[in-house]
């Protein structure tokens, strides 16, 4: 007889499980949902970004024939957010409009040009008042206030100083400082926002199916906008083409579908075109820096003094955590003994921006990089060399506010750059207009504390076993394209010993799967992978038991080898199905759980207010070489190359990882060289995908990737974040790259060839005015 | 109710099966596809030709859906993300986006996989460079292409060696 042995899934390149119905079309996203009879809904939105609402007159258009309801702010007076403390946008505008294109009505009718129609009858009267399009505007003295709850326009300031900064400015040998301005960007997910909602007058329920990272704050806010009792909703989501962030939060075009089908008594899909999702934003802020760093002569660094003020739109979204993480995430990268830091987060009259992709840190990063980058040209370090000479003196490492570093690969990350781009060799030596530059980043595993604290775990798994022998894995965890279900289905797999085949997953259907926060603050693999392990080390237990009473065996002696159970030395064991048929006996189908908790030591720092944010229970470490070419006559950037080596504690799926890796420093290099929107007087005029310029396949670069693993104690199987640290490492490599390739250092995103080049010119006229 | 449209008859043949219909002179043939016939394996994923996802063949070319009127697809050969399983069974083009992580979201992939198709039958041997051109109209926003490229070259070497042709 062959050796038996229990299958391996982790540490195995495996394809998605949902990757056949993916690439078959047969995949069913929110907007693929068109039963009979379903109405069409469509928004009405502000022509003007700021004013007071005299009159939104429907009637007209509730005249036309074909229309079965329209909506305005009356419809609720309840507000939305994500965050309990800053709840006061509405999912139709009431009293005000606070940007262009904000929601003010919703149309449902039988199709989509009798729903345009009724839309152009509907008038609207507003009273305009001043707009502030930038964050300077926004606070000036004697501007309009956007909320009368928010003077000066201020959201939230934030301001910490830790450990001593002026002394450690005193101390240093140089400081160096530098202004930063990075554009704002948008996810530019795949599918625009959509959903659709089912009303059941007869039963007053509805049934909501959205493109969504978080079923479960969609809920919550559906019951709040509603006034419904939250049984009384079933959130479901379908298939979800990627959220990058923009999804974290309710969307009002959610919020608008329930409030629409319900005034219609019917069903309605509300599908916003490629403009209304740039409208809808929730990306990444404008954010001004000015940073100063203080080194000793050896590179080491004494203190950092720096500010950032972000652009945050017309409400708060998640903008309170943004800035929080702008601060709190600075720390657990390099052994940093004093820091200050002041945020501000503005109110303004432009879409409100909100979680994208390394939330909060990657601009302030940049900074930081970019400005280390500049110490150690200075100072003639190797930019290699100054980074390790700052490394924390972990793992086991706690920061100033309180982070706990239990697992620290970003020395091992650095090697493995600096060997596989031949850095020593090439450094310096790449001829004109080229050249090579190198940064690090971090970033959580999870936000140890939930936006929404209830007393429960931070993850609950099922795992339903039944007659045939097959195990469904039911779990809220979003699958939104970034692998979870598999990473799910891999974890149950590897602790059961079994084929991945075994096992069905069903994810996120508010009836049938227990709640999950969510996928955001990458925390599914940390949370839910540990959630699942747990779950699939009670049913082995199960098993164990059942195999142990039919074989009269102690469960100690019995082994689980997958599909075969045996106990000591007996010749005959159990097969799988066996031992199923065993422990269902007297109890019937099996379902069992697993929970995840973060460790109280995790939750961040009570030093200054808002601590808690950039807590986790582990963080991922990314160290990039990037090789950029820049073209003397146009001042356009080639990226010829990527290095990228990343901490993720353990590659669960080597495959999956890669492909995280890849994408995030794809969305990085958008971010450093072409991306960024533009208002003309509050008008979005950077909104399709022509003139929002992502990168195509063309310029897409070579990307050689270097997984290091860790092993995180706390971790699934030692894993840890896999799916943002490396786009936060790759902007500062890029433009520390340009920076070697032509001696002139850029300091706005994106680094446009226009910018650029007048970049190149400035240096030349300078560089003749010396000679 | 929405007032009389001008209308045509559509005769066309939509992954292999003949259709007859009868359609507004100003409906989309993404629309056509999706909401008629239900094909919603094509996907719309911007207001106007910008990111490829609906990308299908016509006579064997690859096409944007969403700027191609159905009524002028009178007489031609439409095929869809659904035809290309055949029982099932993923094609080679599909089985390499899949086995190589061509997909995350997916959401772009039915566009993605029809326009690598079309790239496929007129070029069954391209070099990378080719298979970026042949893309190029296509946009994801997961996968930063790197396995896109790896999927299509996949399956024109799958292609190649069991000797079969698309």
């Amino acid at each position: 007889m062959n050796e038996i042995k229990p299958s391996q899934s982790i540490g195995i390149r495996k394809s998605l499980v949902d990757g056949p119905e993916k690439v078959s079309g047969k995949a069913k996203y929110s907007s693929d949902f068109m039963p009979i009879g379903c109405l069409v809904g469509r928004i009405f939105r502000s022509p003007v970004a700021h004013a007071e609402i005299i009159k939104v007159d429907i009637e007209e258009a509730k005249l036309l024939p074909g229309v079965k309801a329209v909506i305005t702010g009356d419809e609720t007076d309840e507000p939305f957010g994500i965050l309990p403390i800053a709840r006061f946008e509405f999912p139709l505008a009431r009293d005000k409009v606070r940007y262009r294109g904000e929601p003010v009505a919703c149309v449902a009718a039988i199709d989509v040009e009798t729903a345009q129609k009724a839309i152009d009858l509907i008038k609207f009267k507003y009273k305009e008042l001043p707009a502030y399009f930038t964050s300077k505007d926004a606070m000036a003295e004697g501007t309009v206030d956007l909320h009368d709850h928010r003077p000066r326009n201020i959201e939230r300031e934030v301001d910490f100083e830790l450990g001593e900064v002026d002394k450690g400015l005193s101390d240093a040998d140089f400081v160096i400082e530098e202004s930063f301005n990075c554009a704002e960007v948008c996810q530019v997910q795949s599918e625009p926002h959509a959903a659709i909602a089912e009303y059941d007058a007869e039963r007053e329920f509805i049934t909501v199916r959205a493109s969504t990272q978080v079923p479960y704050y969609d809920h919550l806010m559906l019951a709040k906008v509603l006034k419904m009792d939250e049984a009384q909703i079933r959130v479901v989501k379908p298939f979800v083409g990627g959220g990058f962030g923009c999804r974290t939060e309710s969307l009002n075009v959610t919020l608008i579908c329930a409030l629409v089908a319900r005034a219609a008594n019917g069903t309605v899909r509300l599908t916003v075109s490629r403009e209304e999702t740039f409208i809808t934003h929730r990306g990444r802020p404008e954010t001004d820096i000015e940073m100063q760093i203080g080194v000793k002569k050896d590179g080491t660094i004494t203190a950092v003094d720096y500010t950032a003020i972000q652009r945050g739109g017309a409400y708060s979204g998640y903008g309170v955590v943004t800035i929080l993480y702008s601060g709190g995430l600075l720390f657990g990268l390099y052994d940093l003994t004093a820091v200050r830091y002041k945020g501000f987060r503005v109110l303004t009259n432009t879409p409100p921006p909100g979680a994208m992709r390394g939330h909060g840190i990657t601009n302030v990063r940049y900074a930081f990089e970019a400005l280390l980058d500049k110490i150690a040209t200075k100072l003639k370090i190797d930019a290699i060399e100054i980074r390790r000479k700052n490394l924390l003196k972990g793992p086991n490492y706690e920061t100033l506010n309180e982070m706990f570093i239990n697992s620290y690969g970003l020395p091992e990350c650095l090697d493995w750059v600096e060997k596989e781009s031949q850095w020593n060799q090439r450094k310096g030596k790449m001829g004109k207009f080229r050249g090579l530059g190198v940064a690090c980043g971090h970033y959580i595993s999870g936000a140890s504390k939930p936006v929404n604290w209830t007393g429960e775990p931070h993850a609950t798994v099922h795992l339903k076993l039944d007659w045939d022998g097959s195990i469904t894995i039911l779990t809220g965890a979003p699958e939104i394209g970034q692998g979870s279900s598999t990473m799910t289905t891999q974890c149950a797999a590897e602790v059961l010993g079994l084929d991945m085949s075994r096992f069905q997953i069903i994810t996120s259907d508010s009836k049938l799967t227990p709640k999950d926060n969510g996928s955001y603050s990458s925390r599914v693999t940390y949370m839910v992978g540990n959630a699942t392990i747990d779950a699939a080390t009670n049913l082995k237990k199960i098993l164990i038991e059942a195999a142990a009473r039919k074989l009269d065996a102690n469960p100690d002696d019995v082994e689980c080898l997958g599909e075969y159970y045996s106990a000591g030395s007996q010749d005959e064991g159990l097969t799988f199905n066996e031992v199923v048929t065993a422990a269902l006996e007297g109890t019937g189908t099996i379902t069992v759980k697993g929970n995840f908790d973060t460790l109280p030591e995790s939750w961040g720092t009570k030093k200054y207010r808002g601590g808690a944010v950039s807590g986790s229970m582990a963080y991922a470490y990314a160290a990039q070489v990037v090789e950029v070419s820049v073209d003397p006559d146009t001042a356009e950037i080639k990226v010829e190359r990527v290095w990228a080596a990343q901490d993720v504690g353990k590659a669960l799926n080597p495959l999956s990882v890669e492909g995280q890796i890849e994408g995030s420093v794809w969305m990085g290099m958008g971010q450093a060289i072409s991306e960024g929107t533009l208002y003309h007087n509050g008008l979005g005029i950077t909104n399709s995908m022509l003139d929002y310029r992502v990168p195509t396949i063309i310029e897409s670069p070579p990307i050689e990737v270097g997984i290091i693993e860790s092993i995180d104690p706390n971790g699934p199987f030692g894993a840890k974040e896999a799916g943002e640290t490396s786009l936060i490492a790759f902007i500062p490599a890029l433009t520390n790259a340009v920076a070697d390739a032509i001696g002139v250092r850029p300091t706005d995103l994106p680094v446009t060839p226009d910018k650029l080049m007048e970049l190149m010119e400035k240096n030349t006229n300078n560089a003749k005015s010396v000679t | 109710m929405a007032e009389i449209k001008n209308k045509t008859n559509l005769s066309c043949t939509v992954n292999g099966r003949a259709s007859d219909n009868i359609v507004s002179d100003s409906l989309l043939l993404a629309d056509f596809l999706r909401e008629t016939l239900g094909l919603t394996g094509t996907k719309i994923g911007c207001d106007g030709g910008e990111c490829g996802c609906c990308t299908v063949l016509i006579d064997n070319a690859p096409q944007h859906a969403c700027l191609t009127l159905a009524a002028k697809c009178n007489g031609k050969a439409i095929e869809t993300i659904e035809s290309l399983s055949e029982e099932s069974r993923l094609s080679a083009i599909q089985r390499g986006f899949n086995e190589k992580l061509g997909a995350q979201c997916g959401f772009c992939t039915p566009g993605m996989v029809m326009a690598a198709e079309g790239l496929l039958r007129t070029n069954p041997d391209p070099n990378e460079q080719e298979i970026r051109a042949g893309l190029a109209s296509n946009i994801c926003r997961c996968t930063g292409y790197v396995k896109i490229i790896e999927a299509v070259q996949s399956a024109a070497d799958e292609l190649k060696m069991s000797g079969q042709a698309l």
